[in-house]
């Protein structure tokens, strides 16, 4: 079903272009679209495969210490108290503006990408996660009190399976906009990746390669976003287990 | 085991707060089976929650095996209403869940929890999570984790509620047969009278909130019974005299 609604945006696109004779450099046609991936893919898979790399970077920064994060503030109300609404307050900056000084900081090499994709990816795992930590319900808490278990069993037999739910939805957020970093990352400073494709081809208004580009781009979001939830369906069996059987 | 002498317990400030019980004075001997009857919100819950070392009492004194209460106490078994099994682990590994926390090895403790699981009849479903079970069948694997450590003082509060009739009737043969066998003391929350007088060795009748106990009743009943001991004249006595109690504190028109 999603391929049909795809494919119909595309041919009445394809049909537009053919029909006014849109100038390419205002709107290319799917087809010269695919004519210029057509003509270098190699070159494409290259700068595409700079960003994915990129982007995973970024992403599995961000899980890692988005995830831990999240864990000490809610074991630990004191660092909750003191480092919380200074996260908050981080957050409110614009990432976009921090990229120059990434660059300042980590030179003009993958590292100071990864840290934009990273910086703006972050925050949604660390408050779903926070959110899923807590989601632990009363009776459960009360069970888990009554066999006196320590905090450590709690965390990690209890707390953490209840946040992982909520954990994969704040991952698939933070995966789109581990791409969108990279992107920015690339457009303030690269010679390399799909970022950079779009900007050098916009200031030789070659614009079919742009839009080569940015299809390139919302394919490879919609699989990074796919995997993500492939993950998820692999880590939690439990919610897709066999149906109720009947009786008691 | 269990004494309780004028025990309390206030929720919130002292001006803006909430009695959910005043004064309750029982006296519990190990290996009696105790039903705490009363209508919805009348403290029974939280009396048992005070017993399990879940909260703290405001007032009176409260001991178990002499010793008052500060924390949930040793060989304790628990069962909640809403069954509280972990969706992530299979059915096995949360009747293990009290060895586990204990930090035992669960390997240990498998042959008695599959033992146990035969008995509640799920021994074909040992690797099913909970999501593919039923409510009745989750109950079941509930009590199994709570009698895994061979528990001293099982609580159970209002285990039942949420099943259907003909279940909740298995479940009240099953726990019985339980009681019998092993003896352990029980502290069992319910609203229903004929499960109250059907388990118990005695019913202890709650007034509305603030909790007081109206009554203290010894149940005279074979120590063996069956499902039919329901259609008794002595059993019929007992439900009657507890209705009556209801009628009299206005929980029951007619």
């Amino acid at each position: 079903m999603p391929f049909i609604g795809a494919a119909v945006f595309i041919g009445i696109w394809e049909a537009f272009c053919r029909i006014y004779q849109v100038q390419p450099v205002l709107l290319p046609a799917p087809s010269l679209i695919i004519e210029e991936l057509a003509q270098s893919p190699l070159w494409f898979a290259q700068q595409a495969a700079y960003t994915l790399g990129i982007t995973l970077a970024g992403f599995l920064a961000a899980a890692v210490f988005g995830g831990l994060f999240a864990v000490l503030i809610t074991e630990w109300k004191i660092l909750d108290r003191l480092l919380f609404p200074l996260f908050v307050a981080l957050n409110s900056v614009p990432k976009v503006a921090l990229a120059p000084l990434c660059i300042i900081w980590f030179g003009t090499g993958a590292e100071p990408k990864i840290a934009i994709a990273f910086l703006i990816a972050v925050f949604a795992v660390v408050i779903d996660t926070i959110l899923g930590l807590r989601s632990v319900p009363p009776d459960t808490i009360d069970l888990a009190r009554a066999l006196r278990g320590s905090r450590w069993k709690v965390l990690t037999r209890i707390k953490i399976f209840c946040a992982l739910p909520h954990l994969f939805a704040g991952l698939k957020v933070s995966m789109s906009l581990a791409l969108v970093g990279a992107i920015v990352g690339e457009f303030v400073s690269s010679q390399r990746g799909l970022g950079y494709v779009i900007l050098s081809a916009q200031g030789m208004f070659d614009t079919p390669r742009v839009f080569a580009a940015i299809t390139i781009l919302a394919v490879l979001g919609v699989l990074l976003i796919e995997s993500v939830s492939v993950a998820e369906r692999l880590a939690l069996p439990w919610h897709h287990s066999a149906e109720r059987p009947q009786g008691h | 085991m269990i004494a309780a002498k004028s025990v309390g317990k206030r929720f919130g400030s002292p001006e803006n707060g909430l009695t959910a019980i005043e004064s309750i004075s029982i006296d519990i001997a190990e290996g009696e089976f105790v039903s705490l009857l009363g209508p919805s919100g009348c403290g029974k819950s939280t009396f048992l929650r005070c017993l399990a070392g879940l909260e703290q009492t405001t007032s009176g004194t409260l001991l178990i095996g002499g010793k008052p209460i500060d924390g949930p106490p040793d060989r304790l078994g628990m069962a909640f209403q809403r069954d509280a099994l972990l969706d992530w682990l299979n059915v096995l590994d949360n009747v293990l869940l009290p060895a586990d926390f204990r930090g035992e090895r669960k390997r240990d403790y498998e042959p008695r929890a599959r033992e146990l699981l035969k008995m509640a009849g799920l021994s074909d479903f040992v690797n099913t999570y909970p999501r593919g079970l039923s409510g009745g069948m989750r109950q079941r694997v509930a009590m199994c984790r709570s009698l895994l450590l061979d528990p001293q003082l099982l609580l159970m509060d209002e285990p039942f509620g949420a099943l259907d009739a003909l279940t909740r009737d298995q479940l009240n043969i099953d726990l019985h047969r339980i009681w019998v066998q092993r003896r352990m003391t029980v502290i069992f929350v319910t609203h229903s009278i004929s499960e109250a007088v059907f388990l118990s060795s005695r019913v202890v009748v709650f007034s509305p909130r603030p909790g007081k106990v109206i009554e203290d009743i010894p149940i005279d009943l074979p120590g063996d019974r069956k499902l039919a001991v329901r259609d008794t004249a002595d059993f019929a006595k007992y439900a009657r005299h507890v209705r009556g109690l209801f009628e009299s504190m206005g929980l029951l028109h007619d």
